[in-house]
């Protein structure tokens, strides 16, 4: 790459670009590389904070702070630590975003604003660093991240403030202890447009009824996937056969509750409260036919991509356009069936076999199993 | 829920239909002699085969098929579960009773059956090239009888040559032959195909052990064939339409127009005449083909009926000059059999698990080309042929005043027809009148009245007492009667869900559009592009009109029926084996058809 851009959108960012855009970016791109589609965004890359470290001609200032606090390590206290961290963020945060720069971020906030279709649409604003890169260190919670940040010039300020949280106590003793150069440390930014989900859920790659792997199970809901997730709702639920992409099952539950946006505010976020559904939509499935089998799809390829069973969680994004709306929250192993052994253990001879079939009919088999 | 149906002694005979009994083998019908057995069987009606009322003759092929099924059960394999299925006629119509064996027989059957089914799996491609010359031979020798009127002298030869037997006993004879190549048909129709479902099953009941909710398509998709006979009487069509337009005498073809009239203009230049003489080389075997099961008299046979075939080519003519491919997509369908394949295969636990599964559909697949290919052969070429030779033989008997009309011939008894014979023989060798034309005109006259009564009567799905459960492999297999269907015919009429009927999701989709409800093939002009139509049952001569509809909707059939098979070749929805489509849904209604899960709705109308 001649020139490392100043911000590259999930759905483009490539392996040639890792090096540049930290950890948590570097993530959402081989996801949406891999067909799972996350919720859009972009990244901010290092590039950014590069020049804006330049430009500021305070790089030596933060150099002399953060020494002179590693170098007396054996004599700092914590709490000195923290007012050292605290000169270093104060200097960090004189550092003014370049013009050229802040021009190509407020262009791609604006097109994921047009794709949403919402004025200042809320975004997450995420520290991505380079040292997350490594497979050792999760660095996890130890950088800023900012939910619900409405607006160019608040994700303008907060990109910022990410840039700043590399500068914490802990983060720096983090650093230092895991060997990293004290000072050589680069901070990318994710943007990322907050879900506003009119369904969400979370879906497994097996069928956790009994361990069929050709089976994709979806439990459903209206609104925020929390209550499917603690249960205070029940939840649609659906089986797709991930080989031939039919619903096999499908259970309409009385869907009475939602979490959803309500007024006001919590924490200085927009507040997701648990309400009542309206009495026609209590009954009416919580996806269509075709999101049930776009849910399904992505859930197959976050398992192909793992490599084993996925437990995942996902949401219908209201403000995206249809087709673009089904997206992936978070994917984790699926740890209940996929370690148990299920072989079906056929008798080797044909023959064998075959007079089995006959003599044990299958459906004779199946009678016996509760509906 | 009512836990079991009407016994067949309480059945009535309808208005108009006294005396049916007289129409049918004895032995085939419900009877005091053996009623404690027959009170205590359950018995559904094949409406798969034999959705209507059978004239008296038409019995007889089903009779020798069930028989001949029965027999390779019971007697050649020992099955070790089953014996065969037991056939009644009540009011016309053919009711099934599978018989089990009886438990203490089954183990000493199991050796057996390995011993005599392991022979045949063995050596399946070669019985089967061998049985591929058989049947050839059979409809050769069928060809060949020949029903002739009795002379009024025999010809000099016949003395000269020292023959010393005359033209009466070759009109017997032959018909004695015919009912014996016919049999011989039926036998060989089983000779492979228990043993291929039995295939079949192994592979399926493998399949939901390891992978518990797949769908039963999913199981059909990986063992079915591309490349099926039964397909090429359609592209046989498709490629004389093509030849039409490519040779430029599609101007010939006019919808609706008489047959007679387009091979006039056909004749009347080169091109024209090529094009005859294609069509002429496709139609035999090929249109040898049945519009409906190849079970009734009444079945149109595309070479016997040539409107048929050459209105689907003038449909399709229009199809090739507005550019559209219809050619089945055979690659795609042999990448997506792959795909599917490959997939469940390594969705599986193990390498023992994957081994099993290779063997299992690797002998499903051997089978698979018997199961798919013998109906041409025998329900549609073989019965063509015989129901040619009946019709010939029907031609002696009209000349002979014995019966008004050709197809009166139906109206016999098979065994009845031999009395028949004799008496025109007997009558013609001592010169003096038989009884027959003044005995039988009006006795025909009098069984068709009843024919039509019985005709108009509705079967019930089924008699008796239903088993707890349905475990005769064969019966799910064949007539795709389970657990569930026997509930849902039970529960039929009490309403929970109304407007809803369920049965097979035999091929996946969903689907809303008006319904088209046909009960035969001679009503399938009368289907509109973007129907859904729903039929008793379909037939695989009805290719050409899938092109035309969004979905299917049949009485009767499992995930195996053609309607299933075709829907999923053309990728429709298709639900099957719902009892009562037909009964229930009226044209013009508003359905939603899903295929997915084998529910029907009707929308409004």
């Amino acid at each position: 790459m001649s020139e490392c851009p100043t911000a590259i959108p999930f759905g483009t960012l490539t392996a040639e670009h890792h090096p540049h855009v930290g950890g948590k970016c570097a993530s959402l791109g081989t996801m949406s590389q891999a067909g799972l589609p996350v919720p859009p965004g972009f990244a901010v890359t290092t590039q950014v904070f590069r020049d804006a470290k330049a430009f500021s001609g305070s790089e030596h200032r933060l150099v002399e702070i953060v020494d002179g606090a590693l170098d007396r390590l054996a004599v700092i206290t914590q709490d000195a630590l923290e007012v050292v961290a605290a000169q270093a963020r104060e200097v960090l945060m004189t550092w003014e975003i370049p013009e050229e720069h802040e021009t190509r971020i407020r262009q791609m906030y604006d097109d994921l604003c047009a794709l949403s279709g919402l004025e200042d649409v809320p975004v997450a604003v995420r520290s991505s660093s380079t040292a997350e890169d490594s497979p050792d260190a999760s660095f996890a919670g130890e950088h800023d991240t900012y939910l619900w940040v409405c607006g160019i010039d608040d994700v303008l300020e907060k990109i910022r403030r990410c840039w700043a949280s590399l500068y914490t106590g802990r983060a720096i003793m983090y650093r230092h202890e895991l060997g990293y150069d004290r000072n050589d440390v680069d901070m990318a930014v994710a943007v990322q447009k907050m879900v506003r989900p009119r369904a969400a859920g979370v879906a497994f790659t097996l069928d956790p009824s009994n361990g069929d792997r050709s089976g994709i199970c979806i439990d459903a809901a209206w609104g925020f996937g929390e209550g499917v997730v603690s249960g205070d709702v029940t939840p649609d639920n659906f089986l797709v056969d991930k080989v031939m992409w039919s619903i096999s099952r499908r259970t309409i539950s009385p869907k009475t509750h939602a979490h959803l946006l309500t007024e006001g505010e919590s924490f200085g976020h927009p507040k997701v409260s648990r309400v009542s559904v309206p009495e026609d939509q209590v009954n009416v499935p919580s996806l269509t036919d075709e999101e049930i089998v776009t849910i399904a799809r992505l859930a197959r390829a976050a398992e192909k991509h793992y490599g084993c069973p996925q437990d995942i969680e996902w949401a219908v994004d209201d403000d995206l356009p249809r087709g673009e709306d089904a997206v992936l929250l978070q994917a984790r192993p699926e740890t209940v069936w996929s370690k148990r052994h299920h072989a079906v253990g056929a008798k080797p001879d044909p023959m064998a076999s075959i007079v089995d079939t006959l003599v044990n009919p299958l459906y004779a088999k199946r009678r016996t199993q509760p509906a | 829920m009512a836990d079991r149906f009407p016994s067949p002694f309480d059945i009535s005979t309808p208005d108009g239909a006294e005396g049916w009994q007289e129409l049918y083998t004895y032995s085939s019908l419900f009877g005091e002699e053996r009623r404690e057995y027959e009170d205590a069987a359950f018995w559904f009606h094949d409406g798969v085969h034999w959705p209507e009322a059978l004239t008296p003759w038409d019995t007889t092929f089903m009779e020798f098929a069930i028989a001949s099924l029965s027999q390779y059960n019971t007697r050649h394999y020992l099955i070790p579960p089953a014996y065969g299925v037991d056939f009644r006629i009540l009011n016309g119509y053919v009711y099934l009773s599978p018989v089990p064996a009886p438990a203490e027989e089954i183990e000493a059957r199991v050796p057996l059956f390995m011993e005599r089914a392991g022979f045949y799996f063995g050596n399946w491609d070669r019985l089967y090239d061998d049985w591929l010359v058989k049947i050839r031979d059979l409809v050769k020798e069928m060809s060949a009888l020949s029903f002739t009127s009795l002379p009024d002298m025999e010809e000099l030869e016949v003395i000269t040559s020292g023959a010393g037997k005359g033209s009466g006993n070759d009109l017997l004879a032959s018909y004695h032959r015919l009912l014996d190549l016919s049999l011989t048909l039926w036998q060989y129709h089983f000779e492979f195909l228990n043993l291929g479902y039995a295939a079949y099953l192994d592979f399926f009941g493998f399949c939901k052990a390891a992978f518990p909710s797949i769908p039963d398509l999913a199981i059909a998709k990986m063992v079915a064939g591309v490349d099926v006979d039964l397909f090429r009487p359609d592209d046989e069509l498709k490629k004389l339409a093509r030849l039409a337009v490519s040779s430029g005498i599609d101007d010939r073809f006019v919808a609706g127009g008489d047959v007679a009239t387009i091979w006039q203009k056909l004749e009347a230049d080169e091109a024209g005449g090529a094009w005859i003489a294609e069509w002429e080389r496709a139609a035999e075997p090929w249109f040898n083909f049945s519009t409906g099961s190849g079970f009734y008299h009444t079945d149109k046979i595309w070479i016997e009926n040539t409107e048929v075939p050459v209105g689907y080519i003038t449909d399709y003519i229009v199809k090739v000059k507005e550019g559209i491919d219809l050619d089945r997509p055979v690659d795609a369908l042999h990448v997506e059999r792959d795909r599917v394949v490959g997939e469940y295969r390594e969705l599986l636990d193990s390498e023992e698990d994957r081994e099993a599964f290779d063997a299992k559909l690797g002998l499903s697949r051997t089978v698979f080309p018997y199961v798919e290919n013998h109906n041409f052969y025998v329900e549609h070429w073989a019965h063509s042929v015989l129901w040619r030779k009946m019709r010939d033989l029907g031609k002696v008997l009209e000349s002979a005043g014995f019966i008004a009309d050709t197809e009166d011939v139906f109206m016999f008894k098979r065994s009845e027809l031999a009395d028949v014979l004799w008496d025109l023989y007997a009558a013609w060798a001592v010169g003096a009148p038989a009884r027959g034309p003044g005995y039988w005109p009006g006795e025909i006259q009098r069984r068709r009245h009843i024919h039509q009564a019985l005709k108009e009567w509705s079967a019930p799905p089924a008699l008796g007492i239903p088993p707890e459960v349905v475990t005769e492999p064969f019966t799910v297999m064949l007539w795709g009667i389970t657990s569930d269907s026997v509930a849902a015919w039970l529960n039929s009429g009490e309403g929970d869900d109304e407007g809803v009927l369920s049965g097979f999701a035999a091929s996946p989709g969903l689907v809303e559009g008006p319904a088209r409800v046909i009960f035969s093939a001679d009503q399938i002009g009368e289907i509109e592009d973007g129907e859904i139509l729903v039929a008793p049952l379909t037939a695989p001569s009805w290719a050409p009109i899938f092109g035309k509809i969004k979905a299917t909707v049949t009485d009767v059939g499992g995930m195996m029926s053609h309607a299933a098979i075709v829907c999923r070749e053309y990728g429709l929805p298709a639900v099957t084996g719902t009892a009562f489509g037909t009964k229930t849904i009226k044209t013009g209604q508003m359905l939603r058809v899903d295929g997915n899960t084998g529910k029907v709705t009707i929308l409004e109308g």
